[in-house]
């Protein structure tokens, strides 16, 4: 096998387009399921693909606060779009999940939820988007605790990463360090020309699959090229935030007067807890016939936007939506970093585009950090 | 929970390897205590999880009432006595706790834990303690009160600070004079008393007005309403007792019991995990922000 010879971890190589149809069959025929971008509704969205022909041939997209649109264009290329509303979190962290069921016969008799995981391949992640997993790979998989329904997702998990060449207005990556190219954490990395992927090898699965296709050793010239464009992707983002000691901005600042101002545009709706890929808080629920004989045990997302989220008997710890508005930002850009070291952004901006009101964070960090400096 | 705070490796009870599946426990005495409040003594149904189950005065258990859901109960107890049940002293205010109001001796329920941080114990050996508590907040305490009980000998003047809205709503009054004669100062009061009632009318932070208080040499343990809490620490403080030595247990909507599920955060802790007991030090440059 001449192509394991030349091929090892960190090589880069020329792959024809055609040739990722038959990488995607070829991990399906080993087992996994593969779940990539469609275009569906005017948007795209992550469900199972087969090849080529599922994914969003031609497509750009522009967002904006509170605003997505996908254009087609003629292009032969699959990757132009920046990603819509769902990111990877729905496989490894699934919106909802059965733990167990009981039926009550005299005693409670329990049956577990014995599913297997599926065995994901990702196919399309974005460097924020790997950056998203990195930082859940923290919050589930703690060295004191782990989510067993994440964790099976997560350690029989292929990810085909996908380097960005066409930010969009609402992308902040480069601002979070999170983008646009990829680093590491991938198993193969693309990056879409005109008529070829350039691929890199990040790991022995990636390298073991690719060794099985056509490929050859890419010019100088793509490479440089390739290169270029991610640069350029680079210096295109549409928004910035100016991450410096964002969480004592925050968290030393719970009494700004901009929280009352942006709780008075928030609906509260937690649209952008749902799209944000690491918004981690779910609830547990018990759905009940009504003769109170059957149950079934379910985890599912929850959202610090909701009004039951802090509900205890007496009351709710934040009943007005300047408070629930506060603790989400104050979370995400501040005490994330003391329980998980790092920040819970990493400058995708689904929230920004997805929030029905346009409610931009990198805005309202900008404007509280004008306000406690004035 | 850090392993500091427990003497003892807690022995937890639930799956590592299934997200919330408790161990089963049945219902073996249910006594009825105050208005809308049970004690109810469970035994694991796994004679080895009965058998290794351990905690620590102040951690609490996530208790699932099948068909309803969980809710955060500590354990009411003394850790050595009851024959090794668990102990749950429950105020039935939600719909969980409704739901237990409805079991029945040798009903079934969930039992996922011990979670959390317990009473300083150790570290407040030596020093007179004050226990100030309102409510359904004596539960998680009583526990400590025992423990102390028997090392007695190893802490200055014990105080007992006990409110509740009525002379029906004390617990446990039968075991006051046992406290009394184990040399703990028992100090009860309610809010409003009725025809009977010959003790004192008022509320917990009060009695700080009352008896003197060597704030070098004291450490508060208080547990109740929030109200009351923060009148408690207001008096602690105004009377020069550190922050450190001040030691709160917080209470919030939980799910999980283990940091994962969100929603009991306060600041950069999660209170199922860090809590629920925290010296008043470590939440004081932020608790008194409105809903925060």
């Amino acid at each position: 096998m001449m192509n394991e010879k030349i091929l090892t971890i960190g090589s880069t190589v020329a792959l024809p387009k055609p040739e990722l149809d038959l990488l995607l069959a070829d991990l399906r025929s080993n087992g996994y399921q593969t779940v990539g971008p469609r275009l569906q509704d005017e948007s795209i969205v992550y469900k199972e693909i087969e090849g080529l022909k599922d994914l969003p041939r031609g497509i750009l997209s522009e967002q904006g606060p509170a605003s997505y649109r996908t254009i087609q264009t003629a292009k032969d290329r699959y990757f132009d779009f920046i990603p819509g509303s769902q990111s990877w979190k729905q496989f490894l962290f699934p919106p909802r999940h059965s733990l167990f069921s009981a039926q009550k016969d005299g005693k409670w008799q329990i049956k577990e939820n014995d599913a297997p995981a599926p065995h994901y391949a990702l196919i399309g992640v974005r460097a924020c988007e790997l950056a998203a997993i990195a930082i859940q790979d923290r919050v589930f998989l703690r060295p004191d605790f782990y989510d067993p329904i994440y964790r099976a997702r997560r350690e029989g998990l292929f990810i085909l990463a996908v380097n960005c060449l066409h930010p969009n207005a609402t992308c902040f990556c480069v601002s979070m360090g999170t983008g646009p190219r990829h680093q590491a954490g991938f198993d193969l990395c693309l990056t879409e020309m005109d008529d070829l992927f350039l691929v890199e090898v990040g790991s022995e699965l990636g390298l073991g699959l690719l060794a099985h296709r056509t490929f050859e050793l890419p010019s100088a010239f793509v490479q440089t090229a390739a290169n270029q464009a991610i640069s350029q992707a680079a210096g295109e983002m549409g928004r910035k935030m100016d991450t410096h000691d964002l969480p004592g901005l925050l968290t030393e600042h719970l009494d700004a007067e901009r929280w009352s101002q942006v709780g008075k545009r928030c609906l509260s709706c937690a649209n952008c807890t749902q799209v944000c890929p690491t918004c981690f808080c779910w609830d547990a629920t018990d759905q009940t016939d009504v003769l109170g004989k059957q149950t079934r045990r379910e985890r599912v997302w929850d959202s610090c936007f909701n009004p039951n989220y802090s509900y205890v008997f007496g009351g709710n710890t934040r009943p007005n939506i300047r408070s629930r508005y506060r603790q989400w930002l104050t979370h995400k850009l501040g005490q994330w970093k003391a329980q998980f070291d790092v920040l819970g952004c990493v400058g995708c901006g689904r929230c920004i585009t997805w929030c029905p009101v346009g409610i931009d964070l990198t805005e309202e960090v900008a404007a509280i950090r004008q306000e406690v400096q004035s | 929970m850090t392993p500091s705070q427990i003497d003892t490796a807690p022995v937890y009870a639930g799956s590592a390897k299934k997200l919330l599946l408790p161990a089963w426990a049945e219902v073996v005495k249910i006594t009825p205590e105050a208005e809308g409040v049970s004690t109810f003594a469970l035994r694991f149904t796994d004679p080895e999880v009965q058998q290794r189950y351990r905690w620590q005065p102040g951690q609490f258990n996530m208790l699932y009432v099948p068909g309803y859901g969980e809710a955060a109960i500590s354990m009411s107890s003394d850790i050595e006595s009851a024959g090794g049940l668990v102990i749950h002293t429950i105020r039935h205010a939600g719909s969980v706790t409704k739901a237990a109001s409805r079991l029945k001796v040798g009903d079934v329920v969930g039992l996922r834990g011990p979670f959390g941080s317990a009473w300083p114990l150790e570290s407040v050996q030596g020093m007179d303690v004050v226990i100030a508590c309102g409510g359904i907040g004596l539960p998680p305490l009583r526990g400590a009160l025992y423990s102390i009980i028997r090392e007695r000998a190893r802490y200055g003047k014990v105080t007992l600070l006990y409110g509740a809205r009525s002379p029906k709503d004390l617990m446990y009054p039968g075991e006051y004079e046992a406290w009394k004669k184990a040399d703990i100062d028992v100090q009860v009061t309610v809010d409003r008393g009725d025809e009977t009632w010959t003790g004192r009318v008022g509320v917990v932070p009060m009695w700080f007005y009352q008896f003197r208080v060597d704030p070098h040499k004291t450490a508060v343990l208080t547990c109740g309403p929030e109200i009351m809490m923060r009148f408690v620490i207001y008096e602690a403080l105004a009377r020069r007792i550190p922050s450190e030595h001040i030691h709160v247990s917080l209470e919030r909507n939980m799910k999980c019991g283990q940091g994962a599920c969100g929603h009991c955060q306060i600041g950069p802790y999660f209170i199922c995990k860090d809590g629920p007991v925290f010296p008043f030090s470590r939440l004081e440059s932020f608790i008194n922000v409105e809903e925060y």
